[in-house]
Formats: C-alpha cells, structure tokens, sequence
C-alpha cells in the first residue's frame, strides 16, 4: 500500500488493483495462450528412463542418445514442421517408479507417446497402464520373452533375445562344435534370467550338454565359489547371460582361475564398457548383437561420429536403439500427419516396414513384433569385430 | 570340495570383516548404527582409482591416500551428521540412522552425477599378477587383501588395548559421562572413533575396487553384508567381526558348492536367525554391545 503518510494518500488509489490485476494476468496469460498454441508448437514425447540406481549406466546412454537424436531431428526442420520436446523422467529402476513417470507423462504432460522404460521388469509393470490410457509406449532396451503380449500399444524396437541368442548358438557352434557347456546367470532380473532361459533351449536343440548351471546376482562382485565349481565340471564353452558389469567381473576372474574354454555371451556383452572392465580376458567372446558400431552405412558413421563428438565415448547398443526409436517415432508421426492423435500415432507406427536405422533395417511384424538381422560379433584386441 | 573353495572364502571373508569393523567400532563406541559407511566405503575407493588411475601412485601409496581420504569423510560425517545429534537425546537413535543415511544418499549422488553411473577398474599390473600352486589359484590382490585384514585387526585390537586413545574410547563406549568426568574429552573420542572405523572402510573399499570395480552404487552389498556381520558377531566385537565375516563367507561358499549359488543369501540369513536365536547377543556379543578389543 501507500507509506507516503500524506492527506492524498487516504484516497482510494487504483494502482494497487491494477498491480494486482497485472500479477494475475502475468500468471494466467501464459496459460491462456497455451491452450490455444503449446499443443501446436511443439511435438511432445515423453521418455521413461533409469537414471539413478544400480543400473543408471543403461538409462544414461538412451538419454543421452534420446538427446542427440532430438538435436538432429530438430536441426533438420522437426517433424511435419515442429520441433520434438523431449520430457524425460527417471523410474529409478523401480516398477513403481517406472508407473508414477507413465501416470505423470500421459495425464500431467500429455504426450503424444513414450519411449522406455529402461528394464523389461518396468515394461512389465508399465505396459498394462499404457495400454489402459491408450497411448503408445516403445521399449527400447526390454528384451525379456513375454513384452510383445502385453498388449496393442506396447512396443519394442529391442530385439529380443529369444531371436539373438539362438542365433548366436548357432553360428558359434557351427564353428567351434561344442558337446559340453557350462551356463552363468544372474537370477534376479528378469533379463538375465530369460536370457539363460533361451540359452538353455537354443543349446538343447543343438544337442550341447548342460553340465554346470551356476546363479549369481546383479550387483555381486566375486564369482570365485562359483567358477570354482565349474572349472570341476570342465565344460568346453562357459554360456553367460547376465548385464555387463557382472559379465566382466565373472569373466575375469573365470580367466584368472584357469578356465580358459571360449565363452558365448548375451546382450550385457554387448558394451564397450565390457571390454573395458574385462581387458584382456574379454578377448575371444562371442556376443549376438543387434548394434555393431563398426558396420558400413552411412547413418551408422554419422551416428557415432555426432555422438562420439558430443559425449566422447563410442555409443553402445543402448544408445543406438534410443537413438533409432525417435527416429521411428518420427517416422510414425510423418505418416500419421498428426501431432497429436495418439490412435493414429500407434497405427502409423505399427505399420512401419524397412525402417533403415542406425541398428539395421527393422520392421514390425502383423502382431507388432519387431523383426530385425541379429549380428554375431567377436572380440579381438578390445574391439567387436564380425565372427 | 576343491581347496580354491576355502581360499575364496578367506579372501572374500576378510574383505567382508575389513567392511564390518568400521561399522562395529561405530557403533560400539557411539551406540549408534552408521549408515552411510558403505558411501564413505566407496568414496575412498575412488579416491583410491584416482590416484592410481590419473596420478600414477602405487598401489600401497594409493591405499594410504584412499585411508586418509576416509579418514577425512569420517570427520565429516561427524561433525555434520552425528554430533548435531547427540544433542538431542531422547531422538538421537532414529535421528542419526536417518542423518547418517542421508549422508550416504548424498555422497552417493554426487558421484552419480559428477562422476557417472559406470563402473572403473585399477589400471594396475599390480591386479594382474596370479600365481598357480596345483590346483589353486592365488592373487597378489587376494594376498593384500588376507594381510591388510590381518593387520588391520591385530593393529586395531592393540590400539584398544594398549593405547591410550584406544583406553578412551572403550572408557567413552563404557560410561561416556564418567569418561567425561573423568577428563576424557568425549568430543574428540567420538570424532577419533568415527575417524578410524572409516579410514578402516576407506581400506575395504580400495581393496574390494582393486579387486574388482570401483562405481557409486559399490557399497550397498558390502554395507548390507557388514550390517549383518556385526549382528552376527557381536554388536561392537572387534574378534566378532572378524571372525563374523569369515563365518558368513565360508557359509556363502559352501551353499554355492554343495548346495545352490541361488540358496547363497538365503542359507546366509538363515546360520544368521538361528546364531541369534541360540545366541542372542552374537558370537562375540553381550546383549548391548560396547567396543571391546
């Protein structure tokens, strides 16, 4: 109010109304004009990542991928004239996480779809609400056995491992003719355990022995008891499936106690920060892999380089199917000519074939399945090189 | 069973004994539960892959450094989550589980994001070097491991026993207002007892990162597993954690040999039940623990 004590300031003074007219405004205009242009102006897609916890190394590459892909989407003019807003939430590897950033992305930030999240165990909990609210979630790292049933509006652009993996137990045992394998896994989740799951079948229908299954837990650090019960059984190849940091402890020290049989791997080996925990021992193992950064194709090259350049490391198969699922976000959005209508997103997306991507041509199958060439890679002197 | 079995579980027991004496010293002489010794744990560790890693110190000069710098986290951590307190008796238990874990979280986010999620290792020979005695094998890093343990404990049970500041603080852990009666500055007892249980958890950590890997979420199984530990021997026990930890790794190997590696934290838990049910107090244990050497 008015402090200037004088005669004149008893009089009613309109300013402080209209100050307070003006604040309001301030606050309300924004609003206002969002209603009618936010929706308009931007395309909006929601992200659903681990960005903290135990795992926060997976979900820290898609977001960075996620982040790099927008820059050059938007760069190149956005899609059907606008710019993609990223809204990116961290699930903390936690289901429930996982199911407040869907809750919050579809009802809060409306958008038009979401990418993530990072863990099948979160797909699987997050997938039935997606579904409910009718808006389109892509995972793009979940590679469990079961993601593809959950329902019309879940999706993966991650091949799964029940593709992968037998193919990678075909073409090793092609070549090295193994009778006798020993099978490493971690037991508490749920990727890693589907994993040695299909393992187990892809090697019985080669007629390959299982004489040793050992279980470990993501986030343990000394195998020692373990391998020291598999070097008595004396397999001719060790199978391990299991995320990366485990993969790299375990074969460390596998190496170090003396087993030397050649080891076939699932998709944690599928990293560099593999090669680089496991150094030398690292050496030899076979890994199927939808990325292969090293393959000839002008995007892939330009992926790496843009992405090398602005986070200075190689990106790993996570980052590339981050990277790729915008792209295909994008690509939905171009044929659906829509923004914002989340039922033409979904089928424009699930119509998409011969999408060529940084990971390879992909396509979804009729059931929304994803249909992709694995690669079966070797490491040789700390770098993937085709088996 | 292979002889390997019972050296892996005197290397990974002494790892998981270096990890339960900070916590018993802790909690013996403060009466209090530390929990962010895991984050101060893995703070020295990198702290010790720094120094390794980036400035090229040897292995046993990195050791020390990862030592003091727990050492220093140690003082920290008392002097902003613990000493503030004890001022307030009544709630000073639960208040300092909640500080101390806070402490933790927040060390744990810094180098989440400063740092990054990724796991590093040692690029040392020193990690490199194995030998082969028939059927066994050893590493120079498993042998560091057996003896630092070793020393740590003896050096820690004479500190006790002999020392003066290690008379203070069983005085302090005793009767902490006699103590103070008696002209001990509990002050700098306190401040000295954390100082040293996380110089000892800095020691645990380089170790275990030299071993294995070094990244922001390292310390939760070891805090976990130590937690147990002390429960196990003897709430502020210092032969109990000692012997506690091998006890625990030798039951880990043997479910993992003859049993499943999947029953592993389960038969663990379970030797753990039925030791507190026969003996409540722990191996070690009088029912409210004080730091004995």
């Amino acid at each position: 109010m008015d402090y200037n004590c004088n005669g004149a300031a008893r009089r009613p003074s309109l300013a402080p109304i209209a100050r307070t007219l003006l604040v309001i405004l301030g606050l309300v205009a924004p609003l206002l004009a969002g209603l009618g242009t936010a929706a308009a102006q931007t395309i909006k897609i929601g992200a659903v990542l681990t960005l903290t916890g135990d795992v926060a190394a997976y979900g820290i590459a898609q977001m960075d991928a996620l982040i790099l892909a927008r820059d050059m989407i938007n760069e190149a003019g956005g899609v059907l004239g606008q710019p993609i807003e990223l809204i990116i939430e961290d699930s903390r590897g936690d289901k429930n996480g996982a199911i407040n950033a869907v809750s919050k992305l579809t009802s809060r930030d409306r958008v038009l779809a979401i990418v993530g999240p990072t863990l099948s165990a979160e797909m699987f909990a997050v997938g039935p609400v997606a579904n409910r609210s009718r808006v389109t979630i892509m995972g793009i790292s979940n590679t469990a056995v079961g993601i593809d049933e959950i329902g019309p509006w879940v999706f993966r652009n991650s091949l799964p491992e029940e593709l992968v993996l037998p193919e990678t137990v075909r073409r090793s045992h092609e070549r090295l003719g193994y009778a006798t394998a020993a099978l490493l896994y971690a037991n508490n989740d749920d990727f890693s355990k589907s994993g040695a799951d299909t393992f187990r079948e892809a090697l019985a229908a080669h007629g390959v022995r299982i004489v040793a299954t050992e279980a470990f837990q993501t986030g343990d650090t000394d195998f020692r008891a373990q391998l020291t019960k598999v070097a008595s059984a004396n397999p001719d190849v060790l199978v391990i499936s299991s995320l990366y940091k485990e993969a790299a402890l375990l074969l460390r020290q596998a190496r170090q106690l003396g087993l030397t049989q050649p080891v076939i791997g699932g998709n944690g080996f599928n990293a560099p920060e593999f090669i680089e925990i496991a150094g030398e021992a690292g050496d030899g193992a076979i890994v199927g892999s939808p990325w292969f950064a090293g393959r000839d194709h002008p995007k892939v090259r330009e992926f790496v380089a843009a992405y090398r350049a602005r986070y200075g490391t190689e990106p790993n198969q996570f980052a590339a199917q981050a990277f790729d699922a915008l792209y295909l976000f994008a690509e939905a959005i171009r044929i659906a000519q829509s923004t914002t209508n989340r039922q033409a997103f979904r089928d424009a997306l699930a119509s998409i074939k011969n999408f060529d991507g940084v990971t390879g041509i992909f396509t979804f199958d009729e059931n929304g399945r994803p249909r992709m060439d694995a690669n079966v890679l070797q490491v040789k002197d700390g770098a993937y090189v085709e088996f | 069973m292979p002889i390997q079995q019972l050296f892996n579980a005197l290397t990974l027991g002494s790892t998981y004994s270096l990890v339960a004496l900070g916590y018993t010293l802790v909690f013996g002489t403060l009466g209090v539960v530390n929990m962010a010794h895991g984050e101060v744990f893995m703070a020295a560790a990198f702290v010790g892959l720094w120094l390794t890693n980036t400035l090229g110190v040897p292995v046993g000069l990195a050791l020390l450094g990862a030592v003091a710098a727990g050492c220093f986290l140690g003082v920290l951590l008392e002097w902003v989550a613990l000493s503030p307190m004890r001022r307030h008796p009544e709630i000073a238990t639960l208040a300092t589980l909640i500080s101390t874990m806070g402490f933790g979280i927040l060390l744990q986010n810094l180098f989440l994001t400063f740092v990054g999620p990724e796991s590093r290792t040692f690029a040392t020979p020193f990690k490199e070097v194995a030998w082969h005695i028939g059927g066994l094998t050893v590493t120079a890093v498993d042998l560091l491991m057996i003896a630092v343990a070793v020393v740590i404990m003896i050096g820690l049970h004479l500190a006790l026993s002999r020392t003066k500041l290690g008379k203070a603080i069983r005085a302090v852990a005793e009767n902490r207002v006699a103590a103070s009666l008696l002209g001990i500055d509990v002050k700098r007892i306190n401040m000295a007892a954390v100082a040293v249980a996380s110089g000892i958890g800095g020691a645990a950590g380089m170790l275990v990162g030299l071993a294995f890997a070094v990244h922001p979420t390292m310390g939760l199984p070891y805090g976990v597993k130590g937690l147990a530990i002390i429960v196990l021997g003897g709430m502020g026990s210092v032969p109990g954690a000692m012997a506690g930890g091998l006890l625990l790794a030798l039951v880990e190997v043997l479910t993992i040999q003859f049993i499943a590696a999947s029953w592993r934290d389960a038969a663990a838990f379970a030797v753990l039940f039925i030791l507190l049910v026969v003996r409540p107090g722990g191996l070690f244990g009088r029912p409210f623990g004080q730091v004995r050497a």
